[in-house]
């Protein structure tokens, strides 16, 4: 099985700060593999690392069996990055962006054409193929660099925060995109955006402080996790006695309790039995995020 | 799958060059006004005496100014669009991606090529061994420059300061000393501080060759060693220090 594989990654960069500290781990290269943490948890270091960008300190990684140092010319072969702030030039067009890329990348100018047509009308851009970048909105820029790498002959695609800074609509629409290019190809993407891991994401790495905490498909984090249920009450409820679980007050005075599952249970049937109003839901990606790097995320959501 | 290099440098010239000026046509006036301007004062100033050395240093400054451009060309699409990550990641070498970029800085240029070649043709009128010796220089000229350039960019993170530098240098190199006009009619002790300039040896070949400038051979001789001893030695430094693949 075609793997990415990552053995004690390591960056120092050259002001002592240590991006990275001994990242191991492995998945397929198949489907949509989503790292997400904080800003300057290192997941792009490790990205740039990855697509061979960026020495590693210590460590090595391969792609599908070629190491990412040692046979990097051939890794060039079989990847494609849309990096952290990439913004399409504004000079040039959607189609000759996609037709340049190509180009760059050694096709012939007959195939490099027929290819950015394609991969203009499979992301919907044909009408924009021959409007100035810019003149188009922030999502479809960001469509025209992703059908700039998907029309390239890449099995790996890195996607540093695709989405950032896109309205949730453009957000959605790209995710139905990059869930169509997962079918076929193996998509490495980064993201803040728990809720965008928990769509489209396949399998899931969390990473915290240059250290990978936690992976695997969101059954597996849940199950993992010591908590796999979460109950919200609304403010001013008064918290049944708890055994084993983690509670949470948000600002605006709901109270969330993250237990397992026969707490979770016992909790909610007396909470039935007083007639308090709660919801209970298992643990969302939100909740084992905020476990496993202890800070918050996001604000708590009222239910 | 077998890749076309012909194809890869092509990309750097269509995205440094032909599209910025097919798409936004009014670059290629800016292209011309630099050097022809120069060139017209000069002209004015000698009364048409100095018209010859002026196209000489005209073409000087097109060769020395692209490739000092290509810092900042560099630096703006590797810093604001992050285009050298996505290349660095592709199958395209870094010299297929500076090779075609370098040629990008030239056909930009092409405008105002085309007019100081025509100029040349009318008043130089020069025969095949002064086109030979004019076209070694200008390459060498450029090369250095290109040298000079990428090497800046590799290094380079803030856009609006390569801009300034780039100028800068093109105005230390190509305006300031004499490329326009020949080094007598600088006065001392300022012309030997023209010699600090690899551009000044450039134009005292060329002036030289075109008869507007009379200097013994041993001299000729010494610009092309330093022309050349410069060139090696910025090209080595380029090659050492330049990054491709961060550290």
């Amino acid at each position: 099985m075609a793997k990415l594989e990552c053995n004690g990654l390591t960056k120092i960069y050259q002001d002592n700060r240590k991006a990275l500290d001994e990242v191991s781990f492995s998945v397929e290269t198949s489907g949509i593999f989503g790292l997400i943490g904080r800003n300057g948890a290192g997941k792009t270091t490790l990205v740039r690392i990855l697509a061979t960008e960026l020495e590693p300190t210590q460590g090595s990684a391969s792609i599908n069996g070629l190491n990412i140092l040692t046979q990097e010319d051939k890794v060039r072969e079989k990847i494609a990055i849309v990096p952290q702030e990439a913004r399409a030039i504004r000079w040039m067009t959607p189609k000759q962006t996609v037709f340049s890329y190509l180009l760059w990348r050694g096709y012939s100018m007959r195939d490099a054409k027929r290819l950015a047509d394609e991969s203009l009308i499979k992301l919907g851009l044909q009408q924009y193929a021959n409007v100035l970048n810019s003149k188009l909105s922030g999502g479809t820029k960001r469509k025209v660099l992703i059908a700039t790498v998907m029309a390239s002959e890449a099995e790996v695609i890195f996607l540093d925060e695709p989405t950032t800074g896109l309205d949730p609509i453009s957000r959605r629409e790209l995710w139905e995109i990059l869930r169509d290019i997962g079918k076929t190809r193996f998509i490495f993407l980064t993201t803040h955006y728990l809720e965008e891991a928990e769509q489209i994401a396949d399998r899931i790495g969390i990473l915290k402080d240059g250290r990978l905490v936690s992976i695997g498909t969101l059954a597996e984090l849940r199950k993992s996790s010591p908590y796999q249920y979460s109950i919200k009450l609304p403010p001013k409820t008064q918290v049944p006695p708890l055994k084993d679980a983690a509670v949470t007050v948000s600002q605006s005075g709901y109270t969330q309790i993250m237990t397992h599952e026969a707490e979770a249970f016992s909790i909610a049937r007396l909470l039935s039995e007083q007639g308090i109003k709660f919801s209970i839901t298992p643990v969302t990606l939100d909740d084992i995020f905020f476990h496993l790097v202890g800070q918050k995320v996001r604000e708590n959501h009222e239910t | 799958m077998k890749r076309n290099r012909l194809s890869q440098i092509f990309a750097g010239v269509l995205v440094n060059a032909i599209y910025e000026m097919k798409n936004y046509p009014i670059v290629l006036l800016s292209t011309v006004i630099s050097p022809l301007s120069l060139l017209a004062v000069i002209t004015f100033v000698s009364s048409g005496t100095l018209l010859g050395t002026a196209i000489q240093g005209g073409l000087i400054m097109i060769f020395f100014s692209s490739g000092i451009a290509l810092q900042s060309d560099l630096s703006h699409l590797k810093n604001d669009f992050k285009l050298q990550d996505m290349i660095v990641s592709s199958p395209t070498s870094s010299k297929l991606y500076m090779g075609g970029m370098a040629l990008a800085e030239i056909v930009y240029s092409i405008p105002g090529l085309a007019i100081l070649i025509i100029l040349a043709g009318i008043y130089l009128q020069p025969s095949p061994i002064q086109i030979l010796i004019l076209t070694t220089v200008l390459f060498v000229m450029f090369v250095v420059s290109v040298a000079i350039g990428f090497m800046l960019s590799t290094f380079s993170s803030d856009v609006v300061q390569s801009y300034a530098f780039s100028r800068l240098l093109s105005l230390l190199f190509a305006a300031l000393p004499p490329v326009y006009y020949p080094i007598s009619y600088v006065p001392a002790p300022f012309n030997y501080l023209a010699y600090l300039s690899p551009t000044t040896y450039a134009a005292e070949i060329m002036h030289s060759a075109t008869g507007y400038l009379d200097i013994p051979l041993s001299r000729i001789i010494v610009d092309w060693a330093v022309l050349l001893g410069v060139g090696a030695i910025i090209l080595l430094v380029a090659i050492k220090k330049s990054r491709w693949k961060d550290v």
